[in-house]
């Protein structure tokens, strides 16, 4: 209970074109925790992942990595806090022109110096933890999309990042190609990476996270345990945001999945 | 056709391996000068500040939009007549031909790269950035070799143009292929046989541009990058 705060995100604003994309955001997360965003398309999760690596810098707030709020002024510090911060996109964004292998190693070579005998080792390490070993050679035009996310995904983890951000990693797949996505976010889980991820994937997520975060118009305008908001009885935006999605994906129910399901 | 190979043999194909390195001359630097423009104007176009980004566009409508005699009648008539302050410039034939030819090459050729450049999706910027790539091993390492691959077919349509389109050297009074065999045709009066062997050489240049342009294509090649050219 008392793991030290890896990330702490405070009171950050973003405005763009006159308008507030987000309001006064605030959020911590634990060591191998893992934090889910909710909302209506539209609430500001894309744009509150983005502010914590300053991929799109936040007007206003601080962004704090392991304790130290980061200078969003500084281009040698960003280049440093964008080596420990992973993120996963919502399509998959590989490099076009690089093998899977290449794809995992560039930035090992080019970021972190490593020579290339040692990033081809750490790049292949990290693709058979996906499971995508024997496509090392494959270019992303020959992988499907749950392919390229998990080759994405190693990319990331090669970095060995303090924290993943994770944006909508299942919406741009086919409804087949999602378990296997889900299934590495869960062994990321289950192995202790800290995580934020924003996902429509409620019941799937329920059981992992730590702190559900319901985002509406650029505010946390709710935020509690997934016990607590997907209770039946709860009257929790949460609940009846997933209940409509249920209903719409027509699958029925919206509660917390069993532990070991998927 | 009377003596026609000991005619090609004696008069033409000495007075055209002459125009030939003339010609050679001319395209190699005229091919570079565009490839360096237009990788330039093109990059300026997607990823330069509005106002430079505008002026490259105004530089491409113009050279694009006029006829490229025209375009050489202007860099060896009509520039000397141009005086700023005491300077005037006089550009030798050759000169007029390099500059004339690079610039509306050029024109062209960014074209090719920014399409290249416009095609690749902002998201692998976005993903090179949150890997802590700089944004200069970005361009160096995801950008370009992507817009290149992208560009490569374009710009090599181009050079083959360039080769054929340099024969308007000649009407400046440069003693490329074309010149040397107009002199000869005019001496000798075998049009015929003169301009058959003329268009040959420019048949063999393109041919020679046309093969190493498909090796350089095909050792690129990568799947989801394959030339759509057929
Ligand atoms: N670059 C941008 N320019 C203008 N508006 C933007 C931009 N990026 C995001 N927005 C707006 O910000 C709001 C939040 O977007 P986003 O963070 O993508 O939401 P979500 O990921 O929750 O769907 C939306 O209203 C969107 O239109
Ligand atoms: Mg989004």
């Amino acid at each position: 209970m008392d793991d030290p705060v890896i990330l702490r995100v405070e009171n950050v604003v973003k405005t763009i074109g006159g308008q507030r994309i987000l309001d006064d955001v605030s959020l911590s997360v634990k060591k191998g925790r893992l934090k889910v965003l909710i909302g209506p398309s539209g609430a500001g999760k894309s744009t509150l992942l983005a502010c914590i690596n300053f991929l799109s810098p936040p007007d206003s707030g601080t962004i704090s990595l392991d304790g130290v709020p980061v200078n969003g002024k500084s281009k040698k510090e960003l280049l440093a806090l964008r080596q420990q911060v992973g993120m996963i996109f919502q399509d998959f964004n590989l490099f076009d022109h690089l093998s899977t292998l290449d794809n995992v190693r560039v930035a090992l070579v080019k970021v972190k110096g490593l020579d290339k005998r040692a990033a081809t080792n750490r790049a292949m390490e990290e693709l058979a933890r996906v499971g995508l070993a024997d496509k090392a050679a494959l270019y992303p035009a020959q992988l499907s999309g749950g392919q390229k996310q998990r080759v994405s995904v190693a990319r990331a983890l090669a970095m060995d990042p303090k924290v993943l951000l994770l944006d909508e990693p299942t919406s741009a797949l086919d409804p087949e190609l999602i378990g296997e996505v889900l299934t590495v976010i869960r062994d990321l889980a289950d192995e202790g990476m800290t995580m934020v991820m924003a996902t429509h994937q409620i019941s799937f997520s329920a059981s992992l996270a730590d702190e559900f975060l319901f985002m509406e118009k650029g505010r946390i305008v709710e935020r509690g345990t997934p016990t607590t908001l997907l209770a039946r009885d709860s009257g929790s935006r949460t609940q009846s945001f997933c209940a409509k999605l249920s209903e719409l994906a027509g699958d029925g129910h919206c509660e917390l999945a069993p532990p070991s399901g998927a | 056709m009377d003596g026609f190979f000991s005619f090609a043999l004696d008069r033409i194909i000495p007075a055209l391996d002459a125009g030939l390195w003339t010609s050679i001359l001319l395209i190699v630097p005229a091919a570079l000068l565009g490839v360096f423009i237009g990788v330039s104007v093109g990059a300026v176009r997607v990823y330069g500040p509005r106002p430079l980004a505008r002026f490259c566009d105004g530089y491409v409508s113009l050279f694009r939009g006029t006829p490229l005699v025209v375009q050489l009648y202007f860099w060896y008539f009509a520039l000397p007549n141009i005086q700023i302050g005491d300077v005037a410039l006089v550009l030798s034939p050759m000169w007029a031909s390099i500059v004339g030819f690079g610039l509306c090459s050029g024109a062209y050729q960014s074209e090719y790269i920014r399409g290249g450049l416009l095609s690749i999706k902002r998201g692998q910027l976005r993903a090179a950035q949150a890997l802590g790539l700089t944004p200069l091993q970005t361009i160096s390492s995801i950008v370009m070799p992507q817009a290149f691959r992208r560009a490569l077919p374009g710009c090599g349509n181009e050079i083959i143009y360039l080769v054929k389109y340099s024969s308007l050297a000649s009407i400046i009074t440069v003693n490329d292929l074309t010149g040397m065999g107009r002199s000869l045709a005019k001496s000798s009066f075998r049009n015929t046989e003169v301009f058959v062997v003329v268009g040959l050489y420019y048949l063999a240049l393109v041919t020679v541009a046309a093969f190493v342009l498909r090796i350089v294509e095909k050792k690129l090649e990568i799947p989801g990058f394959e030339s759509k050219r057929d």
